[in-house]
């Protein structure tokens, strides 16, 4: 029976040929959780589920990134509580500094080509990345994983993304992941397994910003095929490809070749259009991180932009670098000194001020560019503020002048 | 009697809870008081046990987190009639015991502020002097709604839901 990445890798899971449509039940290669969540899956595993401890502690691994460090002393205790259970059950952590989750899988090479990867967190489809079938689940769904070693799921139906051609200069990975927010919507992928083809080229962070941003379009999982850079780095299994005459639900072509840079408008990340079309538009606020876009290219990108030269005066131009590991390489090559000097200003490696909590929180009427993922209502705090979505390089051209800018149009 | 609280599509989960209000943020709040606070304060006051959520497409987009439809269910909110839901809230949904229901003919028939009847034993929803079916779950989601929810299932059967 032929089959696609999606049916392959959870029939491998399951023990058994598996089709799209069939329930199966997995256990997981690895179950992530980070400190926002943690402490709520303790609870519920220990007074719901009546556990004291988890099945498998390998199985699982805890990163420190959505409010780090704390901010305040709830978070402070809730952070220490996470680090007591952590060494109680033996369960790896990487605490405050280390970086995003989704991030420091990659690195720390916890996730790769094949794996069932689950998370406390939507943006899990980023392991997609690396050839892994990676999808976000809510608190009680990973506490049973804790409890029992395994979950139940649904195998998805897959769309094929057949892309063709190359990104214009100044053009990236976020602006592909935008384009196809305008094209399919942020419901056009619901319980779908996307699978992006044609891409052998292309980068592993690229791949990484992609696969995050899948669950924007509704996406279960979203997968690029494991080739290139990813089968340089990582070892792939001779059986995850799919099968050429696997059975898709759609078959979407994408051109590269004319794509420009979009951005998404307040308060909708499928509502995109051109750059050019709201060039002008100033703002208060310029964010450069997040799991989307934290990484060095990302910062290397921006720092092209703005080397020599400095933030405009009405702007507050915050860098939050995805991981430690990527601030290093940032700090080792001149590309962070570019950054500091045009007047950024650094947080903690995390998720920053993607979710309106602390390290770049808005307020009435703040309007930020953002290089993050959602742009919903109060995201990044207040519902009175306006967030705009795109990529590092209009970001930096953004920050530049204090108006979005197409970094094309810069002289 | 329940009141109908209408909204339209693409409401994300940090309309239903900003990510502010989370428990994690808000150590010993209930978070159900956090239920659409700032995108509609008049729920976050005046929803009452029983009263009914009917909206769009697409209902919970965006973030995995389970609180929001956890603040809903804290509300005792009786149903959520939509056109359809993002695939995560919908699973955290069920897991909790929040009933949910696929009906765009009603979510489009019923209006924000109507006050309806809802049986989901008899899988009735009267409003307007009219009776609506609601379409039946999928297996898997009526064997955890039975149960009051995944936990109640797991403890009770000693195994997960739609499978042998």
């Amino acid at each position: 029976m032929p089959q696609t990445l999606a049916e392959k890798i959870l029939s491998r899971a399951a023990g058994q040929t598996t089709r799209a449509g069939e329930l199966i039940t997995v256990s997981p290669h690895l179950v992530m959780s980070h400190d926002s969540l943690t402490p709520s899956i303790i609870d519920i595993m220990r007074d719901e589920l009546g556990f004291a401890s988890v099945h498998d502690p390998e199985q699982l691994v805890i990163v420190m990134d959505h409010v780090a460090p704390a901010s305040t002393v709830g978070t402070a205790n809730n952070q220490n509580r996470t680090r007591q259970f952590a060494r109680e059950q033996g369960i790896r952590l990487f605490d405050v500094g280390r970086g995003i989750c989704h991030q420091v899988l990659v690195e720390e090479g916890l996730a790769w080509p094949g794996m069932v990867v689950l998370g406390a967190d939507s943006h899990s489809t980023s392991y997609g990345a690396v050839g892994a079938f990676g999808s976000g689940m809510g608190s009680t769904d990973i506490a049973l994983i804790w409890a029992t070693g395994k979950t139940w799921l649904r195998v998805p139906e897959s769309i094929r993304l057949d892309v063709s051609g190359r990104f214009n200069p100044g053009v990236s990975a976020k602006d592909l992941a935008l384009k196809l927010e305008r094209d399919l919507t942020i419901s056009g992928a619901t319980y779908a397994a996307l699978e992006y083809h044609g891409l052998d080229w292309m980068a592993l962070n690229d791949r990484q910003t992609l696969a995050g941003m899948a669950v924007e379009l509704g996406a279960k999982a979203g997968m690029v095929l494991p080739e290139g850079e990813v089968a340089e780095r990582f070892t792939v299994p001779e059986w995850l490809f799919p099968d050429p005459d696997a059975a898709y639900a759609r078959c979407i072509p994408v051109a590269l070749d004319s794509l420009q840079p979009q951005i998404a408008l307040p308060h909708a990340v499928d509502h995109v259009v051109d750059v050019s079309e709201v060039a002008g538009t100033a703002v208060d606020v310029v964010f450069l991180g997040t799991c989307t876009n934290g990484r060095y290219e990302d910062l290397r990108a921006a720092a092209r932009v703005l080397r020599g030269r400095r933030v405009a005066d009405s702007v507050r131009f915050i860098v939050t670098p995805a991981s430690s590991l990527e601030l290093q390489r940032a700090a080792g090559d001149g590309t962070l000194s570019a950054l500091l000097e045009a007047g950024a200003a650094l947080t903690t490696p995390g998720c920053g001020a993607c979710m309106g909590r602390h390290q770049g929180t808005l307020g009435d009427g703040d309007v930020c560019l953002s290089t993050g993922n959602r742009n919903f209502k109060g995201r990044m705090g207040s519902p009175n503020a306006r967030i705009y979505l795109a990529s590092p390089e209009v970001a930096a051209a953004t920050a530049l002048t204090g108006r979005i800018t197409d970094p094309g149009a810069l002289v | 009697m329940a009141r109908i609280w209408k909204f339209g599509s693409d409401v994300d989960t940090d309309q239903i809870v900003p990510g502010r209000y989370a428990p994690y943020m808000r150590p010993g709040e209930d978070v159900g008081s956090a239920a659409f606070i700032e995108a509609r304060p008049e729920f976050a006051r005046a929803a009452a046990p029983g009263d009914v959520i009917v909206a769009g497409s697409n209902f919970g987009c965006g973030s995995s987190r389970e609180y929001a439809p956890l603040a809903l269910k804290r509300r005792e909110i009786g149903a959520i009639i939509a056109e359809s839901f993002a695939r995560i809230f919908y699973r955290n949904s069920i897991n909790l015991g929040l009933p949910l229901v696929i009906a765009p003919e009603i979510a489009r028939a019923v209006r924000d502020g109507d006050v309806v009847e809802l049986d989901l034993a008899a899988g009735t929803l009267l409003a307007g002097g009219q009776v609506f079916e609601l379409p039946p779950m999928p297996a898997f989601a009526r064997e955890i709604l039975a149960a009051g929810g995944v936990v109640p299932y797991v403890r009770e059967h000693g195994r997960f839901p739609g499978l042998d």
